[in-house]
C-alpha cells in the first residue's frame, strides 16, 4: 500500500498544486512541492532495513484484467536505489529551485511538470507490470519535454523540447513491441514472472529480437551513442531541471531498464557485446566531445553522455556473471555490475553538484562560457570549492567518492580483458578505451575548474559584478558535496545496505554466493587499476597544458560529421516529404474530396463485397403501399433536380426534401425516434445552411471537362448502387444469430422500455459518452476556427 | 435594410415556449417512450436558433445570458463523471442504476442514473449547436 501512496503522492499534489499556488503565493510554493520528495525520501529510507534483508514490499490491483494489466507495485532493491535518487535528488533540486527560479516565471507550471515526472519517475522504477512500465516511462518523456520547453518562447527551447521527444519516444515505441513479443512468448505483463521463466524463454526464436527492441528503449533514454544528439539540446531547460532529469534521474531510467533486465538476458553473448560496445563507444565519444564546449552546461551535457556510457558498459561487462561459460567464478564479474549502481550513485551525487555549481555561476555572472569567465575563486570561494569536489570527483581522484567507482571501473575492464567470458578475444580494447576516456574526463574536469575559477578574471566580457551566491542556493550542493566525501569514507554502508539488495536483484542466480557484494576499500596495494589512475593524471595534465596545441584534432573531418546533421537531414526530408505528399490530395475543394471518399469506399468496401461472394441479394419485399411509392418518386425527382437547379437555395432546399423525406420514412417503418432526431437534425442544418450562405462561393455551374464529368458521375452512381446492393443482402442475412433478443430485456436490465434509448444510455453507454465528447470537441473545434482565426493584416501566428 | 418580420416575432414568441416544453418533455419521456437526451438536447437547441434568428444576438443574450462553450463542456463532464459513481462501486465504468421510490406527490416513480447521463448529453447537444451557430453567424 505505501508503494502505490509513494507513487501517487507526487501526482495527487500536482493536482492540488494550483490551489496551494493561490493559497500559500509564490514565496512558499517551492516548500510546498519540497515536502514532497522529503516525505517520500524519509518513507524510503525507513523501509531500507527490510528491503536489505531482502524482503519484497508487492501489491497489485486489477486494471484492465482482460488485457492483464494490474497495477502493480513491487519495491525491491534495484528499485529502491532509483526511488532514493529520484526523492533524494528531487528534495535538493526544489531546495534549490526555490533560489534559482525568479518569482516572476510562470512557478505553478515548472512545479506542476516536475511532480509529474517524480511521479512518473518513481513509477518506472516500482512497476511490476509491462505496460504500466511503459505508460510510466512514456509519461516520463512528456513531462521532460514540457520541462525542457519551460522557457518556450526560445527558439532553443522548442527545438531541445521536440528533439528529445523524437527519439525517446520513438525508442519508448520500439520498446514496447519489445514488450509485447515478450508478453506474446509468456503470456503474461508481469516482469517478475517473465522473468523467472528465463530458462523457458532463451529457446523462442522472438526472445533476441525482443531484446534489442528493449535496449533501443534504453539506448535511446540513456542517450547512448548514436542517440546521444538530444541530451546537449535539452540543456535549454532550467538548470535545476538538468540537474534533475538530464543527469541525475530520466537519463538513468534506460539503466534501470538493462538493470531490471539482466536476470532474463544476462548471459547472452549479444546483450552482453551491445551494452559494452554501446557504452564504451560512448564513453569514449562523449568524453572527446566535453573537451571542445565552451559552454559549462554543454560540457556537462557530454560529460554526462559519457558517465552513462560508462554504467551501461560495466552493466555489460557484469552481466557475464550470468552466461555458462563464468561458472568457474561469476562474482568476479558480478563485481562490475556492483560498480554500475555504486557509479549510479556517486554520478548523481558529483554531476548534480556540479550542475548546481554552473546553474550559480549562470545565476550570479550571466554567463556560463568560459571563454569569458576565469578567476572567480576570490569571489565565490564556496563554489569554488564545490567544483572542486564535484570536479575532481568526477576525474576519479582521492578523497572523493569517484576515485573509488572509477577504480572499480577500471578493475572490472580488466577482469573482463583477462577473463574473456565470451572468448571473443576483443575485450582487451575495453580497460584501453575506458583508460583513454578517463583522461579525456580528466582535462575536461580541469577545464572546469581552471578556465571558471582560475586563471586571470575577464571584468570586460561579464555584464555582472562577481559576487557569491546566496546563502540558500548553496544549502543543496553543500549537501551533495558533503555526501560525495562522506561516500569515500564510509563506501561500504551504501554497499551493504543500498546496492546489496540490488545486486540480489540483478544477479538472482548469484544470491547464495558469499562475496557478490564486493568489500570496496580505497587503499588496495600497487595493482593495475591505480597504476591506471596514475597514468591518467600524468596524461591528463599534459593533454591539458598542450591543449591550444591539439585543439585543431576536432576541425579533422571524421569528427565533424554529427549525428545532429543526420537527424537534421531526416527532419527535413520528412517534413519535406510529407508536404508534397499533402499537397498532393488536400486540394481544398470539396467535390474532389467526395471522389477520394467514394472511390476508397468503391474499392475496399465494394471489391471485398464482390470478391468475398457476399453478394446474395433477396428481393422480398413486405407490403408496399402507395406512401411508399411516392415518397421514392419525390425522392428521386428532388435527387435529380439537385444536379439541374441555377441557385443554391434551391439545391438547399432540395436537400431538405431528401432529409425530410427520409424521416417520413421512419415514420412508415415505425422508428419514431429516428424520426424524430431526423427532424430535428434536417431542421437545424438547414439554418446552418442558411448563416453559411454569406461565406460560400457565388454558384457557379460546373466547368469541369466532360471526361472529369463523366468519371465522377460513374464513381456517384457505383456508391449508389454498392449501398443498394448492400442493402438488399443484408435483408436477406442470417450468418449469426440475432443479437437484438438480448436488448428485448431492457424493461428487466435498464429498467426503461424504449430500447432505443436503453441502448445508448446504459447498454453502450461507453459509445455514446465517447460520442458526446466527440460532439464537443467539434463544437470546440468550430469556435475556434472561426473566433480565433487572426484578422486580416494581423500577426501571422503560424509563423511565429 | 428594414425587413417586416412583425408575423414572424409575434409567432415566435408563442411557439419558443412550445418547442421548449416539447423539448423538455421529450427528454423526460426518452426512457419509456420515444425521446432522450439527444432529441431532448436538439429541439431544446432549435428553440434558441429559433430565437437568434428572430431576435438579434444581443437580445437574446438578455434574456439567456450563458456562455454556450462552457454548457458544452459541463455536459461532456457530467456524461464522462456520471460514470464514475459505478467504478468506484466496483461496477464496470458507465453501468447505470434504477429503482422504484415511492415518492410524496408522485407516488411510486423509477428514478435511473441514466438521466443525468442522459442530461449530460442533452446539455452537450444544446451547448455545441448554439456555439456553432452563434459562432457562425457572429463572423459575418
Amino acid at each position: 500500500m505505501y508503494a502505490v501512496f509513494v507513487i501517487f503522492l507526487p501526482f495527487i499534489m500536482a493536482a492540488l498544486l494550483p490551489a496551494a499556488h493561490r493559497l500559500l503565493g509564490d514565496r512558499l510554493i517551492g516548500w510546498y512541492v519540497m515536502a514532497v520528495p522529503l516525505i517520500l525520501f524519509a518513507g524510503l529510507v525507513r523501509l531500507i532495513p527490510r528491503i536489505a534483508d531482502g524482503e519484497v514490499v508487492a501489491v497489485s490491483y486489477a486494471w484492465i484484467p482482460d488485457a492483464g494489466i494490474d497495477l502493480a507495485v513491487r519495491v525491491d532493491g534495484l528499485g529502491m536505489i532509483f526511488a532514493l535518487l529520484i526523492t533524494g535528488v528531487g528534495t535538493l533540486v526544489a531546495l534549490y529551485s526555490i533560489y534559482y527560479l525568479s518569482p516572476r516565471e510562470s512557478l505553478g507550471h515548472f512545479y506542476v511538470y516536475l511532480l509529474l515526472f517524480m511521479g512518473a519517475m518513481l513509477g518506472v522504477v516500482f512497476s511490476d507490470n509491462l505496460m504500466l512500465l511503459y505508460t510510466f516511462w512514456e509519461l516520463t518523456s512528456i513531462s521532460s519535454f514540457l520541462l525542457i520547453a519551460f522557457w518556450y518562447h526560445r527558439k532553443g527551447s522548442r527545438y531541445g523540447a521536440q528533439k528529445a521527444m523524437l527519439i525517446t519516444v520513438m525508442g519508448g515505441v520500439s520498446m514496447l513491441a519489445g514488450f509485447l513479443m515478450l508478453y506474446f512468448m509468456t503470456g503474461t505483463f508481469s516482469i517478475s514472472e517473465i522473468i523467472g521463466m528465463r530458462d523457458t524463454l532463451a529457446g523462442e526464436s522472438l526472445f533476441v529480437p525482443a531484446m534489442f527492441l528493449i535496449l533501443l528503449g534504453a539506448f535511446t533514454k540513456s542517450v547512448q551513442f548514436p542517440f546521444h544528439i538530444w541530451l546537449p539540446d535539452a540543456m535549454e531547460a532550467p538548470t535545476p531541471v538538468s540537474a534533475y532529469l538530464h543527469s541525475a534521474t530520466m537519463v538513468k531510467a534506460g539503466i534501470y531498464l538493462v538493470a531490471l533486465f539482466t536476470p532474463l538476458f544476462g548471459g547472452l553473448d549479444a546483450w552482453f557485446w551491445s551494452l559494452s560496445i554501446a557504452g564504451i563507444v560512448t564513453l569514449l565519444w562523449g568524453a572527446f566531445n566535453a573537451m571542445k564546449q565552451n559552454d559549462l552546461k554543454a560540457l556537462l551535457a557530454y560529460s554526462t553522455i559519457s558517465q552513462l556510457g560508462l554504467i551501461m558498459s560495466l552493466l555489460g561487462f557484469g552481466s557475464a556473471a550470468l552466461s555458462a561459460d563464468a561458472a568457474g567464478n561469476p562474482t568476479v564479474y558480478a563485481a562490475a555490475g556492483f560498480a554500475a549502481l555504486f557509479y549510479l550513485l556517486n554520478h548523481s551525487t558529483f554531476k548534480g553538484l556540479l550542475f548546481m555549481v554552473i546553474g550559480i555561476v549562470d545565476h550570479e555572472i550571466g554567463t556560463r562560457d568560459i571563454r569569458r569567465l576565469g578567476g572567480l575563486m576570490s569571489f565565490m570561494p564556496v563554489t569554488f570549492t564545490f567544483a572542486v569536489i564535484g570536479s575532481f570527483s568526477m576525474a576519479g581522484l582521492p578523497p572523493f567518492n569517484g576515485f573509488l567507482s572509477k577504480e572499480m571501473f577500471f578493475g572490472a575492464a580488466v577482469d573482463i580483458a583477462s577473463g574473456q567470458p565470451f572468448a571473443g578475444g576483443a575485450e582487451v580494447i575495453f580497460p584501453v578505451i575506458g583508460w583513454l576516456a578517463s583522461v579525456f574526463t580528466f582535462v575536461y574536469c580541469t577545464i572546469i575548474v581552471y578556465r571558471t575559477f582560475l586563471g586571470p578574471v575577464q571584468p570586460e566580457k561579464i555584464d555582472r559584478a562577481p559576487h557569491e551566491a546566496p546563502k540558500g542556493m548553496l544549502v543543496a550542493p553543500g549537501i551533495l558535496a558533503a555526501l560525495v566525501i562522506l561516500i569515500f569514507f564510509f563506501p561500504n554502508v551504501v554497499g551493504k545496505y543500498v546496492i546489496g539488495p540490488a545486486m540480489q536483484v540483478m544477479f538472482p542466480a548469484l544470491s547464495q554466493e558469499a562475496n557478490l557484494v564486493p568489500k570496496i576499500e580505497a587503499w588496495h596495494g600497487f595493482n593495475l587499476p591505480l597504476l591506471m589512475t596514475f597514468g591518467v593524471i600524468a596524461l591528463g595534465l599534459l593533454l591539458f597544458i598542450t591543449f591550444r596545441h591539439w585543439k585543431r584534432i576536432y576541425r579533422v573531418a571524421p569528427f565533424r560529421w554529427t549525428m545532429d546533421s543526420i537527424y537534421r537531414w531526416l527532419l527535413q526530408t520528412g517534413e519535406a516529404g510529407s508536404t508534397i505528399l499533402t499537397d498532393l490530395y488536400m486540394t481544398g475543394r470539396s467535390r474532389d474530396y467526395f471522389v477520394f471518399i467514394y472511390l476508397f469506399f468503391l474499392v475496399a468496401a465494394g471489391g471485398m463485397f464482390f470478391l468475398t461472394g457476399a453478394y446474395e441479394p433477396d428481393f422480398s419485399t413486405g407490403p408496399v403501399g402507395i406512401f411508399e411509392i411516392s415518397f421514392v418518386i419525390i425522392m428521386a425527382f428532388a435527387a435529380i433536380a439537385m444536379l439541374f437547379v441555377r441557385s443554391r437555395i434551391t439545391a438547399t432546399l432540395l436537400n431538405g426534401v431528401l432529409g425530410y423525406s427520409v424521416a417520413i420514412f421512419f415514420v412508415f417503418f415505425r422508428a419514431p425516434d429516428l424520426a424524430l432526431t431526423q427532424t430535428v437534425i434536417e431542421t437545424v442544418t438547414t439554418v446552418l445552411f442558411l448563416l453559411c450562405f454569406h461565406f460560400l462561393p457565388e454558384w457557379k455551374p460546373e466547368d469541369s471537362p466532360l471526361r472529369t464529368k463523366v468519371v465522377n458521375g460513374m464513381i456517384a452512381i457505383g456508391a449508389g448502387t454498392l449501398v443498394t446492393a448492400f442493402g438488399l443482402t443484408v435483408q436477406g442475412y442470417d450468418v449469426y444469430e440475432s443479437i437484438s433478443s438480448y436488448f428485448e430485456d431492457s424493461y428487466k436490465l435498464a429498467g426503461g422500455s424504449n430500447i432505443v434509448n436503453a441502448i445508448l444510455g446504459d447498454f453502450r453507454a461507453f459509445d455514446t459518452m465517447l460520442e458526446v465528447v466527440v460532439l464537443f470537441i467539434a463544437g470546440i473545434g468550430v469556435y475556434t476556427l472561426i473566433a480565433l482565426k487572426p484578422k486580416k493584416g494581423g500577426d501571422d501566428i503560424e509563423g511565429k | 435594410m428594414k425587413e417586416n418580420d412583425v408575423i414572424l416575432r409575434t409567432v415566435t414568441r408563442v411557439v419558443v415556449f412550445i418547442i421548449l416544453t416539447f423539448g423538455v418533455e421529450l427528454f423526460l419521456s426518452g426512457h419509456h417512450n420515444p425521446g432522450g437526451g439527444f432529441v431532448g438536447g436538439l429541439v431544446l437547441s432549435s428553440a434558441l436558433v429559433l430565437l437568434y434568428v428572430v431576435f438579434d444576438i444581443e437580445t437574446v443574450h438578455q434574456g439567456v445570458p450563458f456562455d454556450f462553450r462552457k454548457i458544452a463542456a459541463f455536459g461532456a463532464m457530467v456524461s464522462l463523471l456520471s460514470g464514475t459513481g459505478a467504478a468506484v462501486l466496483g461496477k464496470p465504468f458507465l453501468t447505470q442504476g434504477f429503482g422504484y421510490f415511492d415518492l410524496p406527490i408522485f407516488g411510486l416513480t423509477e428514478l435511473a442514473t441514466v438521466t443525468i447521463f442522459e442530461a449530460g448529453v442533452a446539455l452537450t447537444v444544446i451547448g455545441t449547436v448554439v456555439t456553432i451557430i452563434l459562432s457562425i453567424s457572429k463572423d459575418v
